[in-house]
């Protein structure tokens, strides 16, 4: 388990390390080179100058590499141009990580916390009215644009009947004390019972929008894996043993069909900030996924390559925890 | 009173947009406490669903039993699926072909086995930890209690199927089905698992249905063997009976087609010819015609019925004479 | 209904589980003992199926819109025709009156019409997004399986680092490489996005085929290397490929969406397409939905259209679900 661990980890390094040649060739391609790339549009001459020495421009491509890796490993990816011009892209990076962490959190508990046990249902009633439903439901989801089921829950529930907030991530004048930067957290750390019911709030919408296609997913797997497992002959063994259907259903059906979900949840997991980056447009939700849309919209450089790495690092990582959680559920990963 | 009776077992099966098929069709037999009989047929012969039939194992929906399986004088096809499921496990025990497969992978073979003990003879888990390790050792698994705490996957295919029989047989059932117990076994490991089994059933007063296509299998192990073909019984006899004279030319072939080692060489196998595919209904005329060299003009308009004659049940027009010896 | 999804762990095109989805879709090709009869087989169970014949109703009605549409809008896309009816002041459009059933845009141009036209440029964006990514894929998949080695281990390494970035996002920063966006960027970030999946498909695919019997039969029999790979390999990889290509059509189109909704799509709009028409509504969503709704319909209804295809498509390729 250990060794495992560490040659996953040992991957991983690997991984970081083609990554951050795929950024550097990307900063080097963007349109009219990494200074301006870098500066915005408002760089002077003399600040153009500065960076280029200071880049290093003028030197071989392999030490340029090797500055660009030291200053990256130092946390030094530039100051923002675009999203909030003058903040270092660490900052920014910081003051928005809790927030999308909240609401990925949220999104990813709804689509498990529905997609799991209507997707077993759907499976134990194949072809039942709750199983198409689920199925074509599951493929329409997937269908429909990601920022345009956000705009439609927010036309929907917050401007025609106002039952939750459009916008934002707490309303003026509620903002609970900071303790943690997850503010529903914050309020119930601080007791501030009306400031983190208000933080729930605004993060009900997103996280709905953002919930979609991962439930979708979660669902579809559960419900192929369920009936996969109910196939399999260890379930006739099981049924020839006389056992209990609950024991049944639990021992021999969920255990073994939970594999394929699991890696499907993480996945899912990695895979939200692709979502967060529409829908936290659209909620004008100030996390990280908004930061990579107006760092789009605004060409915010710096931002961008901090947070893409970032995004790619996150996904490596939560498919390391679902590949080693994988080792702790299946004991065929466990003891080979 | 026989232990298991089975009468006119018929099992339809029906799929949305295909007719309906016949896998059993009316096979009846009996079997005698401790007494241990075979059911013999190629695959698709009907045998493995009659199994399933006994067991109450087939998918409610979509299979149709008909006909008598009486246990111990109970009718057990009449009986709730709550009061089936009492009897699996506890009255009945089963042994599935494959092993592996019929193992639950992420599940340790201690709880695989002391699952059936907590839940038929009500015993805690430590104390039914300690039973299955004893069952385990009964079976020939060596160092029972570190294999209680192991998964499937490292056990190999022999200790696999002996923690199989062990599960089948930890509540000490009156029946045990094993339905091709060792096909998907190493010949070496096979010649162990039918000892293993013979001994079991011995001790234990266990009484067996044995499933195979192999007739090998049976001539070491069967009391009684029923040979199916289409979803009936063509044949019953007792064992030495069976081999020393087959009546039918099914069971004939099916002798002949068995290499042996003390036939001459150069001799030829014979095989039987086409495959059960080629078969047509038993509505009209013997199912098994198409493919026998003995057939008759009426065996393909007329069906056999069932005959008896000297302690043997026989399905055929023209069977093979009493003196004709088996081809070897 | 039942069935529509596959059994062997179906996901959505797009979003995660690429992966093991592409592995196990590339694991399905050359099970089948001559890649005739599979076809033959998923054709017949795909003819009674009627996820597959609603999805293909669709793509089909999608594109004789598309290709007839020249002469199907009554007006001009690019005419703003009722530009007297929009007042910026009174956050007015054109309502729908005679001749313009749907009404007119923030421009005052007719909303039918560019609907119409628009599926034009929305099946262009997709087939050639697809026909870019599936081209670079097919190179490189085809390269890493057949010559294995070193070549293999960096074209895989590049690959999965490249599906380790969720894949709009991956998008979005090809997307913000070009300093002016046009259609052309737009169809090329989102195909560059389908060239790890395609490659990893194709790749797996070939490794599956490499140690299997037909294979190593044609090599046995001294078949060049060049031929084993197009004539035994690639065709039994076609079936994957093109349940690949179907799904990857509706990720391209909702894709070309997104890029558009963050200012990264085409910014010219006297040729409309669906998704720059949904990008283009989001600042008047609040006031006038059914400036988002209509295009959003539409995307919704053809991006359906080719998953149910896809889906439908993989579910009778699979070995597991032959009878």
């Amino acid at each position: 388990m250990l060794r495992y661990t560490l040659r996953r980890l040992l991957q991983l390094l690997g991984v970081v390390l083609v990554l951050s040649m795929l950024i550097f060739g990307w900063l080097r391609a963007l349109p009219g080179g990494p200074v301006s790339a870098l500066l915005g549009e408002r760089g002077t001459e003399e600040g153009r100058r500065e960076l280029t020495a200071q880049l290093g421009l003028d030197q071989p491509i392999f030490v340029q590499y090797g500055k660009f890796l030291g200053r990256a490993l130092s946390g030094d990816f530039g100051m923002s141009t675009g999203v909030q011009p003058g903040d270092a892209a660490v900052e920014i990076f910081l003051q928005r990580f809790p927030a999308t962490v909240e609401l990925s959190a949220f999104a990813i508990v709804l689509a498990v916390l529905f997609g799991i046990p209507l997707g077993y249902l759907a499976a134990r009633r194949r072809g039942g009215w709750l199983d198409n439903l689920g199925v074509v439901g599951s493929l329409v989801g997937v269908a429909v644009p990601v920022f345009f089921l956000a705009f439609l829950l927010k036309y929907l529930f917050a401007v025609q009947l106002g039952w939750l907030p459009a916008s934002g991530r707490q309303t003026g004048g509620l903002e609970a004390t900071r303790v943690t930067g997850f503010f529903v957290l914050d309020g119930l750390l601080t007791r501030e019972w009306d400031a983190a019911l208000d933080a729930l709030a605004h993060l009900v919408l997103p996280a709905m929008a953002l919930a979609t296609i991962p439930f979708a997913v979660i669902f579809r797997i559960t419900r192929a894996a369920v009936l996969d497992v109910l196939d399999e002959d260890y379930v006739r063994t099981a049924e020839s043993k006389g056992l209990t259907t609950d024991v049944i259903r639990r021992r021999h059906v969920l255990r073994n069909a939970m594999l394929p979900v699991v890696t499907t949840i993480g996945l899912q997991t990695g895979a939200l900030l692709a979502g967060a980056v529409l829908t936290e447009k659209v909620f004008a939700f100030p996390g990280l996924g908004e930061a990579l849309a107006l760092g789009f919209e605004r060409r915010d450089y710096p931002v961008l390559q901090l947070l893409i790495v970032m995004a790619a690092m996150v996904y490596v990582l939560v498919n390391l925890v679902v590949d080693l959680s994988y080792a702790v559920i299946d004991p065929r990963v466990r003891t080979r | 009173m026989a232990l298991l009776e089975v009468s006119d077992l018929t099992v339809v099966f029906r799929r949305r947009g295909e007719a309906p098929f016949t896998a059993v069709d009316g096979v009846s037999f009996a079997v005698e406490p401790g007494q241990t009989v075979g059911l013999v047929g190629e695959s698709g012969c009907g045998k493995s669903v009659t199994s399933l039939a006994i067991m109450g194992l087939l998918p409610r929906r979509g299979a149709t039993v008909m006909g008598s399986v009486r246990f111990e004088g109970t009718e057990l096809l009449s009986l709730s699926p709550r009061q089936m499921r009492d009897r699996r496990g506890r009255d009945l025990g089963m042994v599935f072909q494959d092993p592996l497969s019929s193992l639950n992978p992420v599940v340790s073979i201690g709880l695989q086995v002391t699952e059936v003990l907590e839940r038929h003879r009500g015993m805690p888990r430590r104390q039914a930890m300690v039973e299955a390790a004893d069952l385990l050792d009964k079976v020939g698994i060596p160092d029972p209690r570190r294999r209680l705490d192991e998964y499937p996957h490292q056990l190999s295919g022999g200790m696999r199927q002996r923690a199989l029989i062990a599960m089948a047989l930890a509540c000490r059932p009156r029946l045990l089905i094993a339905d091709e117990p060792t096909t998907a076994l190493d010949v070496t490991i096979q010649a162990q698992i039918l000892a293993l089994l013979a001994e079991l059933v011995r001790d234990t007063g266990t009484a067996l249905i044995m499933i195979t296509h192999d007739l090998g299998v049976v001539a070491g192990l069967c009391d009684e063997v029923n040979v199916l073909y289409a979803g009936r019984v063509v044949e019953r006899a007792e064992r030495h009976e069976l081999f020393r004279r087959p009546r039918h030319p099914y069971t004939h072939g099916l002798l002949a087609s068995i290499p042996r080692l003390d036939a001459p060489r150069g001799e030829r196998l014979v095989p039987i010819q086409g495959s059960v595919a080629d078969n047509i209904p038993w509505d009209h005329g013997c199912a098994f015609a198409p493919r026998c060299p003995r057939a008759l003009e009426a065996c393909v308009e007329i069906t056999p019925h069932m005959g008896e004659e000297g302690g043997r049940l026989l399905r055929c027009h023209n069977p093979v004479q009493e003196n004709q010896e088996v081809p070897a | 209904m039942t069935g529509s999804v596959s059994r062997s762990g179906a996901r959505p095109p797009l979003l995660g589980g690429r992966k093991e989805r592409l592995d196990a879709l590339a694991a399905s090709s050359g099970k089948g003992d001559a890649g005739v009869s599979l076809a033959a087989s998923a054709w017949r169970r795909l003819r009674r199926n009627p996820v597959f014949l609603v999805g293909a109703a669709i793509i089909v009605l999608f594109v004789v819109v598309a290709l007839l549409s020249p002469w199907l809008a009554a007006h001009d896309p690019s005419a703003r025709l009722l530009e007297g009816q929009v007042s910026r002041a009174r956050n007015e459009i054109p309502p729908a009156q005679e001749g313009f059933p749907l009404g007119g845009d923030q421009v005052g141009r007719d909303l039918l019409s560019r609907l119409l036209v628009g599926s034009q440029q929305t099946l262009m964006v997709g087939v050639f997004a697809t026909v870019i990514g599936l081209a670079g894929g097919l190179v490189l998949g085809t390269l890493a399986g057949a010559l294995g080695g070193w070549v293999d281990s960096l074209v895989m390494r590049v690959v999965d680092v490249m599906l380790s970035i969720p894949s709009l996002l991956l998008a979005f920063s090809i997307g913000a490489l070009f300093p002016r966006p046009s259609q052309f960027t737009v169809i090329l970030a989102v195909a560059t996005v389908q060239i790890p999946i395609f490659a990893r498909l194709l790749r797996g695919s070939m490794l599956a085929q490499r140690g299997s019997d037909h294979v190593l039969a044609a090599r046995a029999l001294g078949v060049r290397p060049r031929a084993i790979v197009f004539r035994h390999m690639l065709p039994n990889s076609l079936g994957p490929v093109i349940v690949q290509a179907t799904l990857v059509l509706a990720v391209a189109i909702i894709d070309a969406a997104a890029l558009s909704f963050l200012g990264l799509g085409n910014p010219d709009d006297s040729i409309p397409e669906w998704g720059q028409m949904l990008g283009g509504a989001q600042n008047v969503i609040d006031s006038h939905p059914s400036l988002a709704f209509w295009p959003a319909g539409c995307i919704i209804v053809v991006a359906l259209g080719f998953t149910l295809v896809g889906e439908s498509m993989r579910d009778a390729l699979d070995p597991k679900n032959r009878r």
